[in-house]
């Protein structure tokens, strides 16, 4: 009899944990043949195009970096607050928790500067993600309720109060549709590169990278939250205030969240609308785990997805292959990923009895 | 409008919404209730169920046959429970991951080959959905008989299998495995239960329920396939277990209540009631967070849920 | 006792050249292994020495990398240990296989394959249970919660399971561990009567009193290889303990007398619960001098784990008041144990002490990360803790590739070596260790005890709170025996009285 067993074997490390992420992005670029086969895209000219459309021009690879911009902010979101072992499942509902506060004060600011304004909407947005994350996060702490699901479901009840909002208070007069008005020019992400839509946003997001970065490596709470994460049973005997410590990573993970809605309202559409976010609270998690939760990591695997994303629509067009591969191919990045992480802790080994 | 609530149609119309509502969420609640009785939380249930939905549809459409389309769905949501357990049951990576990673995945791969098949047609193609069957003498009850006993055959069966589930989990051999496989893995090891074996088969069996929860919304609910027709019903599910304290029949109130609350949203909007529903759907999910207070202490959380099971894995 | 004449000459286990490995380490090295019908036989060994090991083996749980096993002369193949059980062998391991929810009927009639039905049948397995309560005089009540029972019933639903499956050896992973003395005779008097009825038992332990008491035959291992065996008749335990530990039994550990100070630990009046609600510590109270070690000896599961707990921090209580060095300890709030000047050396050292996925250095930094000599306006000082890092690795010998290796690279001496350093380097007023050398080797064992020995000396008081009675009496200045939460009664350490203390241990008074 042949068995197969997975034996326990000292974790790699050095230029192996490095090399991981690479090799899962490539394995996964060579399994998303199958569908392309699939769909009957010839295979060269549909990677052509998947990264032609990405990057081939000034304006595609300016948009990629519009894309990736949300992504990386839920991904430093969902990998801060993994790392911390918060299992924020609730991206999402944190960018739209940002989203309606940011929508909020670009509308009624009224005639306020940019000066004013834009940082009020980043810190409102900032503010108001990292509240809703708060929640769950109380609820974990004092009452022990579990994350994953109490994230999960606080995403739907947001969602509904923005759609509440966006029928009610919030509803563009005389709109039959859940559409906001439009936010101030004041408020809005200045573009900073002409004839594109690179906007405030996206060197914010590379600031955010690096901001969390420090915090994980060099400060006192970021050994904190990797302890808690790792042990929080060792943690809290070790007298460090655990509930503390998961409640500020919930606040700075959900705040990086909203300002992902943030981005979206004051940069992309200028209004609130139900469908601002196709799911990069979700992605984010994704990213997240492609990035082996460090913030580089993070910031590489968004840049890969949201080359995939914008280049599959290019691919598309030209080879008639539906764009929804981005969406297949973003989730066999996951599964591959975490297989590779699992081989950096075991190993196969076929046993014959 | 309160004279209208009161009215017979409208009681008789929101007790069958209930049970209808209902449907997918009992059947995808009780595949996940036998999946966590073993010790896995499949959080692919969202994903399986619009694959389950997808392919129903597909597989009627070219067939013609609305039962092989709920077969189809049914080996498509065991499919990717299979899936799921070579990824947690026998890798061992996070059950929370992975079956996001699965819905993510499932959720790509619906909307791709739904894409692939129909392009994007200006009109939906549609399929000739089940009919609904009464019951003789039972719908024949004022007032209740027509909302109770006047429905698709699949709502039937859904109801039929939660006390099934409960016999299975309670007064058969294999549900007692199933339940010790899930609260401590080792001593149904020792007794010479394949623990691996018995999560898998748990989660296939729990996959193929899942995919018929979501063939019943493309098939009978509905008789099209849009993008969004789980619209979050799988979260419900696994909602509705930890509500139902791990339990079919208290599971099922709760799926009864949801689809209630949702018949209910639905029934107001039709009386022309103008307020927004939103308020109204995020009830549910309102509540189930409040009924997360406290579960980590009751002892019908399954001991091992989340944990994956290996030998061998210390030295003597 | 006597030993019994083998019932016929087949031995009804054999196992040859039996060796497994474990990543880099054997656990087990040509094992030879015979057992008898009719026979109970010790299998004696330190922790760690494989004991465990090779019965996983012999139980199809664990797979093996050479050599081969017969059953009543059989060859056999054991993949996993449904094969164990259809071959009539039945283990009860250290930590229960028991399911608390469920019924004992339940939890018995699990797997088993009596009748080709789909449907529990517990009418006809309640009568079967009957039957073999009666058999063997092992009473419990079939249709308790498992939950609902004491540690010594729970023990007898695992010899009820494997004697439902009609086991014809049983295999019991140090079953005294967890009983009170009464219970062992109760367990002993049950091991002969299944050994009259021709059943064989074989009985892991590392303790040589039980070894001599009830088996008749001794294997010894010692570094996952047989070292000897003997009739139990033939032998002595001093005999036994030089095979076991390799050379003369340890020379006891110089007491080295010290003039006690002034107390530096008071506790008062405590009274604390256990996690069922329960009180575990009953209006405690206890002095500590300086320079003095007070051994806590007890059945484990008598008050000494929540007792440490409180003084860790860890634990809330209902009443009363600690005092370290003169000032009151804030209860309830780890932290304050941290500052109070107070080493805390955890039984738990893996889930409570220890950040296995982080590094050495993370380790060490567990308890001061945020004191200005290593973090200033919220900024780690990485010069000064990787100096403090090196200089701990070296004064206390911790094998390691570096400051930077994971935790779990190490050995569990070592792992305790971090502890210590961790705690010890502050020159605390009090040093609290639990459990400290369980499941260490012996060279860990050794330097731990030196290391306790030489705290009392610098003048720190020092609690040894342990189950090796060895450990406590060859340790301690002072002994207090702890018993269902209560001081049953307090000796001198030199010199005490072994028997006295064990029936204290057991509850009977002075």
């Amino acid at each position: 009899m042949t068995r197969i067993q997975l034996v326990k074997r000292a974790p790699l490390t050095g230029w192996y944990r490095v090399l991981l992420p690479v090799l899962a992005v490539v394995t996964t670029l060579v399994l998303s043949a199958i569908p392309i086969l699939i769909a009957g895209g010839n295979l060269w000219q549909s990677y052509y195009y998947l990264f032609y459309g990405a990057l081939g021009t000034r304006f595609n690879l300016l948009e990629t970096f519009v894309k990736a911009s949300p992504l990386i902010f839920t991904g430093l979101a969902v990998a801060f607050a993994f790392r911390a072992k918060f299992w924020n499942i609730g991206a999402e509902g944190q960018l739209a928790a940002g989203a309606i506060v940011a929508t909020w004060i670009g509308i009624s600011g009224g005639g306020a500067p940019a000066i004013v304004l834009l940082p009020a909407i980043m810190i409102g947005g900032f503010l108001a993600g990292g509240a809703w994350a708060a929640v769950p996060a109380l609820l974990k702490t004092k009452l022990n309720v579990d994350d994953v699901v109490s994230t999960l479901l606080l995403n739907f009840v947001i969602l509904h109060i923005m759609g509440a909002l966006l029928f009610g208070p919030l509803q563009k007069e005389g709109a039959s549709w859940p559409i906001s008005e439009e936010i101030v020019e004041a408020a809005r992400y200045p573009i900073l590169l002409a004839r594109s839509r690179f906007h405030l946003g996206i060197p914010l997001a590379f600031v955010a990278i690096l901001v969390i970065w420090f915090i994980n490596s060099k400060t006192v709470f970021g050994y904190r939250s990797r302890a808690v994460g790792v042990n929080i049973r060792a943690a809290r005997y070790g007298g460090i205030n655990t509930t503390s410590v998961i409640l500020r990573t919930a606040l700075i993970s959900g705040g990086l969240a909203g300002l992902a809605g943030v981005g979206e309202v004051a940069a992309i559409q200028y209004h609130l609308l139900s469908d601002l976010s196709p799911g990069y609270g979700y992605t984010g998690i994704v990213i997240a785990m492609l990035g082996n939760l460090h913030p580089v990591g993070v910031g590489l695997a968004a840049i890969f997805f949201s080359i995939i994303n914008v280049g599959s629509q290019t691919m598309s067009r030209m080879t008639g292959v539906p764009s929804y591969i981005s969406g297949v191919i973003e989730g066999m990045a996951l599964i591959v990923m975490l297989i590779f992480l699992l081989m950096n802790e075991y190993k196969v080994r076929v046993v014959r009895k | 409008m309160i004279g209208e609530m009161l009215s017979v149609t409208f009681i008789t119309g929101l007790l069958g919404a209930m049970m209808r509502m209902a449907t997918p969420i009992i059947f995808a609640m009780l595949g996940e209730i036998i999946t966590e009785r073993a010790g896995v939380l499949n959080l692919g249930i969202e994903g399986i169920m619009l694959m389950g939905a997808m392919t129903g549809f597909l597989v009627t459409l070219s067939t013609g046959s609305l039962w092989t389309g709920v077969l189809a769905a049914a080996l498509v949501g065991m499919a990717f429970a299979l899936f799921m357990a070579v990824l947690v049951v026998y890798l061992g990576l996070s059950q929370h991951v992975s079956g996001l990673g699965i819905t993510l995945f499932a959720t790509g791969l619906a909307m791709f080959i739904y894409r692939l098949y129909f392009g994007s047609p200006t009109v939906p193609p549609i399929v000739e959905p089940f009919t609904r069957i009464e019951i003789p003498l039972l719908s024949q009850i004022p007032i209740l008989g027509q909302g109770l006993f006047h429905h698709y055959s699949l709502t039937y069966i859904a109801i039929l299998l939660i006390p099934a589930v409960a016999i299975l989990l309670y007064k058969t051999k294999v549900g007692l495995k199933i339940r010790t496989v899930g609260e401590n893995p080792f001593a149904a090891d020792t007794v010479g239960v394949n623990v691996n074996l018995t999560r898998t088969l748990c989660l296939v069996a729990g996959g193929a329920l899942m995919g018929i929860g979501g063939a019943f919304l493309t098939l009978a609910h509905q008789n099209m396939f849009l993008l969004d027709v789980i619209g979050g019903r799988g979260w419900v599910a696994v909602a509705m277990v930890i509500f139902g304290n791990w339990d079919p029949v208290k599971g099922a109130i709760g799926a009864l209540l949801f689809g209630l609350v949702d018949g209910l949203q639905l029934r107001l909007q039709g009386l022309g009631l103008h307020v927004s529903f939103d308020l109204f759907l995020m009830i549910p999910y309102l509540i189930t967070v409040i009924a997360l207070i406290g579960v980590s202490r009751r002892a019908s959380v399954p001991a091992a849920l989340l944990q994956p099971y290996r030998r061998e894995d210390k030295g003597g | 006792m006597p030993a019994k004449t083998p019932v016929n000459d087949t031995p009804v286990i054999e196992m040859r050249g039996i060796t497994k490995r474990f990543l880099d380490n054997v656990a087990n090295d040509q094992i030879d292994f015979t057992l008898r019908a009719g026979e109970i036989c010790a299998l004696l060994g330190e922790n760690g020495a494989g004991k465990t090991t090779l019965m996983n083996i012999l139980f199809g749980y664990y797979s093996f990398d050479e050599g081969s096993i017969a059953i009543r002369g059989e060859e056999v193949a054991l993949a996993s240990p449904k094969d164990a059980i259809a071959n009539g062998i039945g283990m009860i391991h250290q930590h229960f296989t028991l399911v608390p929810t469920q019924t004992v009927l339940e939890n018995i009639v699990i797997g088993t394959k009596d009748e080709k039905r789909f449907f529990l049948n517990l009418k006809g397995a309640h009568k079967k249970l009957l039957d073999i309560q009666e058999q063997f005089g092992l009473h419990v009540d079939p249709d308790a919660r498992v939950w609902t029972l004491s540690i010594g019933q729970q023990q007898k639903v695992e010899i009820l399971k494997a004697l439902y499956r009609n086991s014809s050896v049983l295999i019991m992973d140090e079953p005294t561990a967890v009983l009170a003395p009464q219970e062992t005779v109760d367990l002993f008097k049950t091991l002969r009567v299944l050994a009259e009825q021709g059943r064989s038992v074989i009985f892991i332990s590392h303790k040589l009193h039980e070894v001599m008491e009830i088996s008749d035959r001794v294997v010894v291992l010692r570094n996952g290889r047989v070292v000897n065996q003997k009739r139990t008749a033939d032998t002595d335990v001093k005999e036994l303990a030089n095979m076991m530990v390799g050379r003369e039994v340890l020379e006891r550990i110089e007491r080295k007398a010290v003039e006690p100070g002034e107390p530096v630990l008071e506790i008062s009046d405590l009274t604390v619960l256990n996690d069922k609600g329960l009180e575990a510590v009953k209006k405690f109270s206890l002095t500590v001098r300086r320079g003095e070690i007070l051994g806590i000896a007890g059945v484990s599961g008598n008050g000494q784990t929540e007792l440490c707990e409180v003084l860790f921090g860890v634990r809330n209580v209902e009443t009363g008041t600690v005092r370290i060095g003169g000032e009151p300890l804030r209860l309830g709030h780890p932290l304050s144990s941290v500052r109070s000047g107070l080493a805390r050396i955890p039984e738990d050292r893996i889930y409570m002490g220890l950040l296995m996925d982080m590094t050495v250095e993370d380790n060490l930094q567990l308890e001061n990360h945020w004191t200005e000599r290593f973090a200033k306006n919220g900024l780690r000082r990485f010069d000064e803790i990787a100096a403090n890092s090196q200089t701990l690795i070296t004064d206390y010998s911790i094998k390691t590739d570096g400051k930077d290796a994971p935790a779990k690279s190490l050995s569990g001496g070592n792992l305790q070596k971090v502890i210590l350093a961790r705690e010890l380097s502050s020159e605390p007023e009090v040093v609290l260790a639990s459990q400290p050398t369980r499941g260490l080797d012996v060279g860990a064992t050794e330097y731990i005890r030196q290391r306790m020995v030489e705290e009392k000396v610098r003048g720190a008081g020092v609690v040894l709170v342990s189950d090796d009675l060895d450990e406590v009496m060859g340790l301690s200045d002072r002994i207090i025996v702890m018993y269902e939460g209560e001081i049953m009664g307090e000796v001198v350490g030199s010199g005490a009285d072994r028997e006295q203390i064990g029936l204290w241990m057991t509850g009977v008074g002075s």
